[in-house]
C-alpha cells in the first residue's frame, strides 16, 4: 500500500512478545529536545538502575549537536537538562519520558531554545496565575506525502461534512487520533479533548488549562506523542500550516488566555485591556507565531477559511475571522478568556505564551530602556 | 477498493493504546445533528470525574459555521446535555453524550427538532405513548456503490436476500453484528435487527420507547451505526431511495401505541387515529424526511412495498398501505398501528411529534399548532 510505511506493517505480535518481557529494576529513559529547525523533535533512551521519582533524579546528559542543525562538527557537544517528566505510553511504566531544554557547550541556551527566557517570563508575571490552553491542529499525510485517504492524485469532495464528521467517508484516521489521546491520558499530559477539523484528513487536539511554562512543556510533548503514534501506525503528522493551497484550510495553534483577574467577576475590562496591548503589537507578535518569523503563516493567514489578515490585527465576539475571538459566553458573563487566532501550528509554544505574557502583563509603551533590558526582548 | 484506508490500518496497534489506563479521568463524547438534519457531528473532551447523569455534563459550544448552521462572524452555537449513554468505542467509564443545539442567542437551532418534540410529548405523558422505530439502510462501499455489489454491475434480482443468509445472499453480516453489540452495550433499546429485501440493506429496530426517548434513542443509534461502519471502512446511508429501478427503498416505519390502545378494546382508538391521520396526509407527508417530502416522492411509489406518495390508506396486513394494522392487533382488537410513511433519514423527533399532534392533540389542517 503506498500510503503507509514498512515499519508499521512489521509483526506487531511479535514486538509484543518482547515488549512485556520484565526487565527487574532498570527503568528505560527517553529524553526528548528540540532540534535545530524549532520544528522537530529528537529523542535517545538511556537505562537508570532505580525509577526516578521526580525531575531530579534525572541526570542531565548531552548529544552531537552537529546531527540536528545545532552545532559545528569541530564542537558539537549540546548539554540537555531535564526539565519535565511524563509516563511513557509506548513501553508502559516504570519507564518515562523527559522533556528536556538544550544548552550549547558554553552552557547558554541553543538557538531553538525558547523555553529558557518564556521562564524568565513567567515568573515574573507569577501573581497574575495566567493560563493558557492551546489548540493544536494537524494533517495526516501518507508516506508518500499526500494527505492520508485522499484519493492517488486527486482531491476528495469539497468542505463542507468533515468537522466533526463521522463515517468513511467524512473521518479519516480517527485510530490515530484516539490512540494519541489515550496515550496523552496516560504519560499525564493536560489532555482537555479532539475533534475531527473541516479539512479531510486534518485533526486537532486541545491541551490546557496549563499555568505558565506548563503550556509550552505539555504542547511540546503532545506533539511527540502524536509523531510516535504516527510512526507506529505507519503515517505522518504534519504541522505545516498550509498543507493544500487552494479551497482548503490550514492548520493553527489557536491560543486561549486569561489571568486571574480575568476570569473574576467584571473581568472582560481586563480582557478588553489585553488585546488593546495586542492590536499595537501586531508585527512582533506575528513575528514570533512561527518558526520563520511570520514566513510561513503568511501561507495560511489570507482573510478566508476562518483566519484574519496577517496584515491586520482585529477583534471580535464570536468572531472567527478575526485575530482575537472574544467566546460568545464570555461576551456574556463579562469575564473568562480570548482565543488568539494567529498562532501558526508548528509555532514554538514557549515564544507564543511568552509574548503573550510579556505584551499583556510586562510592556508599557513608555518603559525605560534599561528596564526593557531586564526582561527577555522578542 | 470498497473499504477505506483508515479500516487497514493495524489494528493491533491500535488496541495497544486503547488498553492503557487513563486514571481518574473520563472520555465524553459530545453529539449533535448537524444545519443538514440528517448529518451528525462529535467531538470529545476529558472530565475530572465520573457523570453519574446527564446533569453532570457541562454546557458546550462549537463553530457553527462549519456544520452548516451558523456564519463565520458570529459562530458560536450551544451543546447542551440531553442524553447519555455508554461509550462502546472507548468503553467504561467513557460516555456518549448526545446534546440540543442552540444558536447564539439560546433559541434552538434550526435543525433542532428536539426541543418542540420534548414539550409535547410532555402535553400527553399521561397516555403513556409508545413509539417503535424500524430504521432499514443500506452499506456501500466508499466508492458509493452498495456494498459486495460487483463494481459498475447489480447482483440477481430480489427475492433470496430478506432474512437471508450464505455469502451469496448476506452482505456486511458483521457491520449488523457489531452494531446490534454495540447498541446493547451503550443502553440503546435495540429490539431487533434482519437482513432486508435489497442486498446490502438491513434494517433495526430501536423501541418500544415512551415519548422523547424515541427521537433519542434512534439518533445514538444511528451514531452508533456510522462510527461501526466507519471502523469496518464502510459507509451506511439512509438514502430512501439509493438505488433506482427495480430495487427497494429504504425506511423508517413507525410503530404507535397508547395505553388505551393496549388495552381491552384499544383497536377503537386505532381507527379513530387513523381517522385522523387521514385526514392531515400533506402535513405528514412534509414532516417525515428532512426535504419537505422530496427525498420521500423517490422512494413512496405505490410499489416495493410501499404507499403512493400522494394518496393515505390504511389497511390490516397491508404493506402497500400507508398504514398498516397488524393482523394480531386486528384479531386482539387491541395492541399498535404501523405508519409506513416515513423515509429512513427522517428525524425521529419530527416523525413522532406529528404523530402526537395529530392522533392525541387532535389538530387539523397544514400547519402545527402553537401552544
Amino acid at each position: 500500500m503506498a500510503s503507509v510505511s514498512l515499519s508499521s506493517r512489521l509483526n506487531k505480535a511479535v514486538r509484543q512478545q518482547y515488549m512485556s518481557l520484565p526487565q527487574g529494576e532498570r527503568v528505560q529513559v527517553t529524553y526528548i529536545w528540540i532540534d535545530g529547525s524549532g520544528e522537530g523533535l529528537r529523542n535517545k533512551t538511556r537505562t537508570l538502575d532505580v525509577e526516578p521519582q521526580t525531575i531530579d533524579d534525572i541526570p542531565e546528559w548531552n548529544f552531537d549537536g552537529s546531527s540536528t542543525y545545532q552545532a559545528e562538527g569541530s564542537n558539537s557537544d549540546m548539554y540537555l537538562v531535564p526539565v519535565r517528566m511524563f509516563r511513557d505510553p509506548f513501553t508502559q511504566d516504570p519507564n518515562k519520558l523527559v522533556l528536556c531544554e538544550v544548552l550549547k557547550y558554553n552552557r547558554l541556551p541553543a538557538e531553538t531554545n525558547h523555553r529558557m527566557n518564556c521562564n524568565k517570563v513567567m515568573e515574573q508575571v507569577k501573581e497574575h496565575i495566567i493560563w493558557f490552553g492551546i489548540e493544536q491542529e494537524y494533517t495526516l499525510l501518507g508516506i508518500d506525502g499526500h494527505p492520508y485517504s485522499w484519493p492517488t492524485n486527486g482531491f476528495p469532495a469539497p468542505q463542507g461534512p468533515y468537522y466533526c464528521g463521522v463515517g468513511a467517508d467524512k473521518a479519516f484516521g480517527r485510530d490515530i487520533v484516539e490512540c494519541h489521546y489515550k496515550a496523552c491520558l496516560y504519560a499525564g499530559v493536560n489532555i482537555y479533548g479532539s475533534n475531527a477539523e473541516v479539512m479531510p484528513s486534518q485533526w486537532e487536539y486541545q491541551v490546557g488549562p496549563c499555568e505558565g511554562i506548563e503550556m509550552g512543556d505539555h504542547l511540546w510533548v503532545s506533539r511527540f506523542l502524536l509523531h510516535r503514534v504516527c510512526e507506529d501506525f505507519g503515517v505522518v503528522a504534519t504541522l505545516d500550516p498550509k498543507p493544500m493551497t487552494g479551497n482548503w484550510n490550514g492548520a493553527g495553534c489557536h491560543t486561549n488566555v486569561s489571568t486571574k483577574q480575568m476570569r473574576e467577576e467584571g473581568g472582560l475590562e481586563f480582557i478588553e485591556q489585553a488585546i488593546e496591548k495586542l492590536s499595537k503589537r501586531h508585527k512582533e507578535h506575528i513575528q514570533v507565531y512561527d518558526p520563520r518569523g511570520g514566513k510561513d503563516n503568511m501561507r495560511r493567514l489570507s482573510g478566508h477559511h476562518e483566519t484574519s489578515s496577517i496584515h491586520d490585527f482585529s477583534a471580535g465576539v464570536a468572531n472567527r475571522g478575526a485575530s482575537i475571538r472574544i467566546p460568545r459566553p464570555v461576551g456574556q458573563e463579562k469575564k473568562g478568556y480570548f482565543e488568539d487566532r494567529r498562532p501558526s501550528a508548528n509555532c514554538d509554544p514557549y515564544a507564543v505564551t511568552k509574548a503573550i505574557a510579556y505584551t499583556c502583563l510586562l510592556h508599557s509603551e513608555d518603559m525605560e530602556e534599561s528596564e526593557e533590558e531586564n526582561i527577555p526582548a522578542m | 477498493m470498497a473499504t477505506s484506508s483508515s479500516a487497514t490500518l493495524s489494528k493491533t496497534v491500535k488496541q495497544q493504546y486503547m488498553e492503557l489506563p487513563q486514571g481518574d479521568k473520563v472520555q465524553a463524547m459530545y453529539i449533535w445533528i448537524d444545519g443538514t438534519g440528517e448529518g451528525l457531528r462529535c467531538k470529545t473532551r476529558t472530565l475530572d470525574f465520573e457523570p453519574k447523569s446527564i446533569e453532570d455534563l457541562p454546557e458546550w459550544n462549537f463553530d457553527g459555521s462549519s456544520t452548516s448552521q451558523s456564519e463565520g462572524s458570529n459562530s458560536d452555537m450551544y451543546l447542551m446535555p440531553a442524553a447519555m449513554f455508554r461509550d462502546p468505542f472507548r468503553k467504561d467509564p467513557n460516555k456518549l453524550v448526545l446534546c440540543d443545539v442552540l444558536k447564539y442567542n439560546r433559541k434552538p437551532a434550526e435543525t433542532n427538532l428536539r426541543i418542540t418534540c420534548k414539550k409535547i410529548m410532555e402535553m400527553v405523558e399521561d397516555q403513556i405513548p409508545w413509539f417503535g422505530m424500524e430504521q432499514e439502510y443500506t452499506i456501500l462501499g466508499t466508492d458509493g456503490h452498495p456494498f459486495g455489489w460487483p463494481s459498475n454491475g447489480f447482483p440477481g434480482p430480489q427475492g433470496p436476500y430478506y432474512c437471508g443468509v450464505g455469502a451469496d445472499k448476506a452482505y456486511g453480516r458483521d457491520v449488523v453484528e457489531a452494531h446490534y453489540r454495540a447498541c446493547l452495550y451503550a443502553g440503546v433499546d435495540i429490539c431487533g435487527t434482519n437482513a432486508e429485501v435489497m442486498p446490502a440493506q438491513w434494517e433495526f429496530q430501536v423501541g418500544p420507547c415512551e415519548g422523547i426517548n424515541m427521537g433519542d434513542h434512534l439518533w445514538v443509534a444511528r451514531f452508533i451505526l456510522h462510527r461501526v461502519c466507519e471502523d469496518f471502512g464502510v459507509v451506511a446511508s439512509f438514502d430512501p431511495k439509493p438505488i433506482p429501478g427495480n430495487w427497494n427503498g429504504a425506511g423508517c416505519h413507525t410503530n404507535f401505541s397508547t395505553k388505551e390502545m393496549r388495552e381491552e378494546g384499544g383497536l377503537k382508538a386505532i381507527e379513530e387515529s387513523i381517522e385522523k391521520l387521514g385526514k392531515r396526509h400533506s402535513y405528514h407527508i412534509r414532516a417525515y424526511d428532512p426535504k419537505g417530502g422530496l427525498d420521500n416522492a423517490r422512494r413512496l411509489t405505490g410499489h416495493h412495498e410501499t404507499s403512493n406518495i400522494h394518496e393515505f390508506s390504511a389497511g390490516v396486513a397491508n404493506r402497500g398501505a400507508s398504514i398498516r394494522i397488524p393482523r394480531m392487533v386486528g384479531q386482539e382488537k387491541k395492541g399498535y398501528f404501523e405508519d409506513r410513511r416515513p423515509s429512513a433519514n427522517c428525524d425521529p423527533y419530527g416523525v413522532t411529534e406529528a404523530l402526537i399532534r395529530t392522533c392525541l392533540l387532535s389538530e387539523e389542517g397544514d400547519e402545527p399548532a402553537e401552544y
